[in-house]
């Protein structure tokens, strides 16, 4: 799946967040959105859950503008992990998960066989086989991001939004987050804060200063540390991670 | 606690059992509604009012005219009209929880069933001859349309919903349309005025059957309508980014859902008045029950709505025999310490917005 957002402008009451972007993530790469707070990145992916229709500009899915078509429709092509991952009333995680296969049902069916062992399935990818029955919101926040990333792997769309996935993590369920998103093979697009998980996982980063796009490639030849001090206001050192050998970006403050 | 769950479903009530709870509701319904028929200021025999209802369903001449007469023509309407409120209200009550995201959301709070109250009592004070007609309840519908719009306004802020501010809202929008209710109230003369304020506080008195075609249409058309959105409903709850990436028109479904709850509540304001916190308490005591799943608690609480009601109404008739009380009293009576208790639980669960 290609998504290609052309000159996409996002205004919010009558303000443009987001002004003339352009980004493309090809098929099956892990597209990293990066950005100071508030230069608009989670603006800027509400065009992509259809939340926010761009004033200006397109989204397009493999060449199909996605706010013509059906919600549905689109639900099927793209799955969508929002930031604040609550959820209002006592669902289980079973039921969590199963609202991803809403798109690929009509109003009145019901939930067959087939719809629970994708459930089941997506569940155990995400090592919550054992919660299903659990409810939401007893889970801790690592275990509630796992399941809201099941439900977007039960909508079984071959593009990934994510919005500051690890927010909220511990260090540990931050990696082994980054590390599934990785090996699903699906292409994603994803908002990070942390410079050093981009550099590490992306192919590709697009960065993002006052809504508009300062620069787009892949990570090591965007991050350089002029580049890096000049947009995020810090010192940067990169090289390779001591441990695993890929790309890190080591930083500090300024001054 | 969620150990001690697993063994049999996340719910009290889930899978196949559903099934089984709507039937139990469904005959609790019958049962309810027979004893209600047979209790009044004279008791009648619960075979009695077997024998009259079988023999009006049936088309066969009635056994015994007076007995007929208080069971079929007097009680058993106001009784159908008590269910249909209920029922009315309670899913009132799940639309607008649903279009805020709130499960502190009700008709009531939100200032609404003031709002249609304001809107039927123009009409009737200006001429009307009865509630329950069409033009009393367009024009309940209409205040109520706008009260909700008001509220739902009126209690965002940067584009997010915020508790605190939709009960104050809901509060101050109610308040000035009683206001002005009592301001009309002013207007008509005594002998209106204590049939106006009786049924302001909520009742299902003198209900008669060409009452119930209107409410019953209604709240068909809009049980029909919310039934297969049980699982965009349950998309809205995960928030408004989150439905639109499960494949959910959100700005549609909010728009029906401010149309479906303001119908429903006009329509039951209508015809039996102000009967608060219905559509908080059944709501509540549903998702209590077989969690938060619409698909789950739009019928179950249809049917629980309509058996609270009618109980209530037992109980609002036979408190203070021989007079009658307004049901209002005694499902807001109800009604507070709920809100309170849930209020309370909710800001000790650290769940606000």
């Amino acid at each position: 799946m290609r998504l290609v957002l052309a000159g996409v402008t996002a205004e919010i009451e009558g303000t443009a967040i987001v002004s003339d972007a352009d980004l493309v993530a090809e098929p099956g790469a892990f597209v990293g959105l990066i950005g100071p707070n508030g230069s608009g990145k989670s603006t800027l992916l509400r065009t992509v859950y259809r939340s926010l229709r761009p004033s200006a500009g397109a989204v397009t899915l493999d060449g199909d503008d996605l706010w013509r078509m059906r919600a549905r429709d689109a639900a099927r092509r793209r799955a969508v992990v929002t930031q604040h991952g609550d959820l209002s009333g006592e669902f289980s995680a079973a039921e969590v998960v199963a609202m991803g296969r809403a798109p690929h049902k009509g109003v009145l069916e019901r939930e067959n066989a087939a719809d629970r062992a994708i459930v089941a399935e997506s569940l155990e990818r995400v090592a919550m086989g054992g919660a299903a029955d659990r409810l939401f919101s007893t889970l801790s926040g690592g275990e509630r991001q796992r399941v809201l990333l099941a439900r977007a792997l039960a909508q079984r769309a071959p593009l990934l939004v994510l919005d500051e996935p690890t927010n909220h993590l511990d260090v540990r369920a931050r990696l082994g987050l980054l590390d599934l998103i990785r090996s699903l093979g699906l292409t994603v697009l994803a908002a990070l804060h942390d410079l050093d998980h981009a550099a590490a996982y992306c192919d590709h980063v697009v960065v993002l200063e006052r809504g508009a796009v300062r620069a787009a490639g892949p990570p090591l030849e965007v991050l350089t540390p002029e580049f890096v001090a000049e947009v995020f206001g810090v010192r940067a050192h990169i090289g390779a991670h001591p441990i695993t050998g890929r790309p890190h970006i080591a930083v500090a403050s300024l001054g | 606690m969620a150990e001690a769950r697993a063994g049999r479903g996340p719910h009290l009530v889930s899978g196949r059992a559903t099934g089984l709870l709507l039937a139990v509701l469904a005959a609790a319904l019958v049962l309810v509604s027979v004893a209600a028929v047979s209790i009044g200021s004279v008791n009648l025999p619960v075979g009695a009012v077997w024998r009259v209802v079988g023999a009006h369903l049936t088309g066969s001449a009635s056994p015994d005219p007076l007995r007929d007469q208080v069971i079929w023509d007097l009680r058993a309407p106001r009784v159908l009209v008590a269910a249909l409120a209920g029922a009315g209200l309670s899913v009132a009550g799940v639309a607008f929880q649903a279009l805020v995201r709130n499960p502190l959301a009700d008709p009531y709070i939100l200032g609404v069933s003031s709002g249609a109250s304001l809107g039927a009592v123009l009409v009737v004070s200006s001429g009307a001859t009865a509630f329950g007609g069409l033009g009393v309840t367009g024009a309940a519908f209409t205040t109520a349309l706008l009260t909700v719009v008001a509220v739902y306004v009126l209690a965002q802020r940067g584009g997010r919903l915020l508790d605190s501010r939709l009960v104050l809202a809901g509060v101050a929008i109610g308040y000035l349309c009683t206001a002005a209710t009592s301001y009309v109230q002013l207007q008509v003369n005594p002998t209106e005025l204590h049939g106006l304020m009786f049924w302001l506080m909520g009742s299902v008195a003198g209900a008669t059957w060409p009452d119930l075609g209107l409410p019953a249409a209604v709240i068909a058309v809009c049980a029909a309508f919310l039934l297969p959105q049980g699982r965009n409903l349950n998309a809205l709850m995960a928030g408004e980014d989150a439905a639109a990436g499960l494949g959910t028109s959100v700005r549609t479904l909010r728009i029906a859902l401010l149309v479906v709850g303001s119908l429903l509540t006009a329509t039951a304001v209508s015809v039996v008045g102000g009967i608060g916190f219905v559509g908080l308490m059944v709501p509540h005591a549903t998702r209590f029950a077989v969690g938060a799943d619409h698909r789950r608690v739009l019928p179950v609480a249809t049917l629980l709505g309509a058996v609270f009601l009618v109980a209530v109404d037992i109980a609002a008739r036979t408190a203070d025999r021989p007079n009658e009380l307004p049901i209002g009293i005694f499902t807001t009576g109800l009604g507070v310490p709920f809100f309170l208790w849930l209020l309370r639980r909710r800001a000790s669960a650290g769940s606000e917005g």
